[in-house]
């Protein structure tokens, strides 16, 4: 392709590339590190009903609103945010390493941090549900692929529902059948025989049924990828392994994974982003006193009364880097084939 | 069902009413309120306007939306139904504008205890008080001989009579879920053992206090006879809970009061049995645990004076005194409207306001300390870490957020 060609076949995808993704990150980069101004208070008459006047503590409108004119972006305030006790605590760590006498005590108080108790569940959950996704939607993708032509579409339609189905929506669900008076709950109690057992009171249950929610929800994404590629699946390769006396799982370990391999990083790469970002589940679930992670903290920075731009925008940062660094090994990965094609 | 029915003859009600007034306006109306039977009302009553389109976006959400709604200039909204927590937002971002000739103007109907007077200026009118007390089943309470608790201690000795007894495994309810909700019974345990959410006159935090290791030890103590998945209970959970006949004592909200018996699938046990009485105190305090709240609506800065003199026209209809009339109306709130006759669902919060309950604190910083109560509490509940550990962490929560948003340096 000719370079001028090119660059007009690229230029709106890369218009839409600056507009939807570069301006945003730009943008939450010069908020993270600004704040509000420093307010100016007064103490004011306030009157209101059933309790009559006192004198309250107010904002001076007239004095915040010449500094606000004059600066409108807010007062730079450099990696403050960054290292204060909501994102990555950095004076609060550093005091807990000194007075720790041993790890577990060093990480049990770590636990005790917003930042890193969300990454704990966020890791605990990514790397948890990406390689299960993965491996249940294989399965069902070589179990649908060996079915009967005429009762395949039905089967496609039916395992590719939990996708379909609106996050939040299927959270709910799962969550009113895991209430300890729902369905599930109550056979969970009927089978331990205890009334107080309580999916939702434990952390350790809620992690598993986050996960549970997690994978469900994602492993049809898989399936569908899988059974695609399943379908450029050479016949001639697959016969010429039988005629070599190859069992079935043999099939699949030498001849259909390596042909699906460019689509397991695929997948991989895609629900590591997805799974690190986990949000939806937990709002569904009601889950925050159990989990929580930097998506939920953007939420819940911006859901409050006061809202914390500032705040949310450091934890946005934080995201971009936290999902940059998970996914650097396979882009490497993916950088080596190509300059392994490229020879 | 029932609720339908109500809300439909609410509105056809209003409309009549509005008909006789011919409530007139001349340009647009957007409002943005939560979501319960009297704000309902008093959006179906300015929606009757006509003249001008007026939209109403009434949603249990509608904290998240309303700065945002109304910072834009114009702004989408012309009006938000606020309380005293969500005032401030909108008060310290400079969303809402003074109302005083427009009261002078058109507010004829107005008793001037409606007033949201800060500084002077009038900021918003409000048309009903709220409060969370008391509601419990006297039947079950008279079976067992048991008088109505006036104190938390007096409660949690009740529901031990009422487990014991094998009558309910979980008889208490409350809304503690985490977040906003957890931090709101906090508040008003707190405010009950006479603790102050800040040191005088600044914005600093004193919440890890004396009062606030007892108020944390109460809450724990309450939340062994509640549902065990109480952290995920919001009011609606928890009067869901109340409805199906699960649980006898709980404090709630007064406006929830009268639909405690009218929503669906209320059980006859429930019914005949639902009673309510006021805040209880606790710790041998004379404070009632539990805050004063009013609601009321606010006009936008960012608007056309034509846009905000149509707004104050069509929210004074949705506040009429001729609604007052209406039997139904009348339950759905303890309104500070001209008319006013109260009904049996108001007691709990006309005994909040006699026992000089404390209103829900008006500070610029209150907001971010009830998010990090909310956020930092459930580890205590859970019992996962100290009454001290938890209120140290509030404290450190808040001090970070409030140094972010330039209150304390």
């Amino acid at each position: 392709m000719k370079h001028s060609t090119f660059i007009w076949f690229f230029s709106p995808t890369a218009l839409a590339m600056l507009l939807f993704i570069a301006f945003p990150i730009v943008s939450v980069l010069v908020q993270s590190v600004h704040a509000p101004h420093k307010a100016v208070l007064v103490e004011v008459e306030t009157c209101t009903p059933l309790v009559g006047c006192t004198i309250e503590t107010s904002i001076d409108q007239e004095a915040t609103r010449a500094i606000r004119e004059e600066k409108p972006i807010g007062r730079f305030i450099g990696l403050e945010i960054f290292s204060d006790r909501g994102h990555l605590a950095i004076s609060e760590v550093s005091k807990i390493w000194s007075i720790s006498e041993n790890f577990n005590e060093f990480f049990t108080k770590l636990g005790n941090l917003p930042f890193y108790r969300a990454m704990a569940f966020t890791l605990t959950f990514t790397f948890i549900v990406t390689p299960l996704v993965v491996i249940v939607g294989f399965l069902i993708a070589l179990n649908v692929n060996a079915l009967h032509d005429r009762i395949k579409g039905v089967v496609v339609f039916f395992s590719l529902l939990p996708f379909v189905i609106t996050p939040l929506i299927g959270a709910l669900v799962l969550f009113w059948m895991i209430d300890s008076r729902g369905i599930l709950g109550s056979a969970i109690q009927w089978i331990f025989a205890d009334p107080n057992l309580s999916l939702k009171a434990s952390t350790g249950l809620m992690w598993i049924s986050l996960i549970v929610y997690g994978v469900w929800h994602a492993a049809p994404f898989a399936f569908v990828i899988f059974y695609a590629g399943l379908q450029t699946l050479p016949a001639d390769q697959l016969e010429a392994a039988q005629i070599d006396g190859a069992t079935r799982a043999q099939q699949v370990r030498y001849v259909v994974l390596p042909h699906l391999m460019p689509l397991v990083s695929f997948v991989a790469l895609i629900q590591l982003m997805d799974n690190f970002r986990v949000f939806e589940p937990i709002v569904g679930f009601n889950a925050s006193a159990h989990a929580q992670s930097l998506s939920w903290f953007i939420f819940n920075d911006l859901g409050g009364e006061t809202r914390q731009l500032s705040s949310a925008s450091a934890t946005s940062v934080l995201t971009i880097i936290g999902v940059t660094i998970l996914l650097l090994p396979v882009l490497r990965r993916t950088w080596r084939d190509f300059m392994e094609k490229a020879k | 069902m029932n609720k339908k029915i109500l809300s439909i003859v609410g509105a056809l009600s209003i409309t009549a009413f509005s008909t006789a007034q011919a409530c007139e306006i001349g340009a647009r109306v957007s409002i943005v309120g939560n979501e319960f039977p009297a704000i309902q009302t008093v959006g179906a009553g300015a929606a009757a306007c006509t003249g001008g389109e007026v939209s109403t976006n009434l949603t249990a959400d509608h904290q998240k939306i309303n700065v945002p709604g109304m910072q834009g200039n114009p702004a989408e909204y012309t009006s938000a139904i606020v309380a005293n927590s969500s005032i401030v937002a909108l008060m310290n971002e400079d969303v809402i504008r003074p109302l005083d000739s427009l009261v002078a103007k058109h507010g004829g109907d107005l008793q001037s205890s409606q007033l949201i007077k800060v500084n002077g200026k009038v900021m918003a009118v409000a048309f009903m008080a709220n409060a969370q007390h008391l509601m419990y089943r006297k039947d079950v309470l008279a079976d067992l001989g048991i008088s109505v608790p006036k104190t938390y201690e007096e409660m949690l000795a009740a529901a031990e009579k009422i487990r014991s007894s094998g009558a309910m495994q979980n008889p208490v309810g409350g809304a503690y879920a985490a977040g906003w909700n957890l931090a709101q019974e906090f508040n008003n345990m707190f405010l009950g053992y006479g603790g102050s959410h800040f040191k005088a006159g600044s914005a600093n935090p004193s919440v890890n206090s004396e009062a606030g290791v007892n108020t944390l030890n109460m809450m724990k103590a309450l939340s062994e006879y509640m549902n065990p998945d109480f952290l995920t209970h919001d009011s609606n959970a928890t009067n869901a809970e109340y409805r199906a006949g699960n649980i006898a004592l709980l404090n709630m909200w007064g406006s929830r009061a009268s639909s405690q018996t009218t929503a669906e699938g209320v059980t006859d046990a429930v019914k005949n049995g639902h009673a309510i009485a006021g805040p209880m105190t606790v710790g041998g305090g004379s404070t009632a645990a539990s805050t004063l709240w009013w609601d009321g609506w606010t006009v936008a800065k960012n608007i056309s004076d034509a846009e905000a003199e149509a707004t104050f026209i069509a929210m004074m209809n949705g506040i009429s005194p001729s609604m007052m009339s209406d039997e139904n109306i009348r339950t759905q709130a303890v309104w500070l409207i001209d008319g006013y006759t109260p009904t049996d669902a108001a007691i709990g919060v006309f005994e909040a306001a006699k026992m000089g309950t404390t209103p829900y604190p008006m500070l610029p910083y209150m907001g971010l300390m009830h998010t990090a109560l909310g956020a930092e509490l459930a580890d205590f509940m859970q019992g996962k870490e100290t009454a001290e550990q938890a209120l140290a962490d509030v404290e450190a929560a808040y001090v970070a957020a409030a140094k972010e948003k330039g209150y304390l340096n």
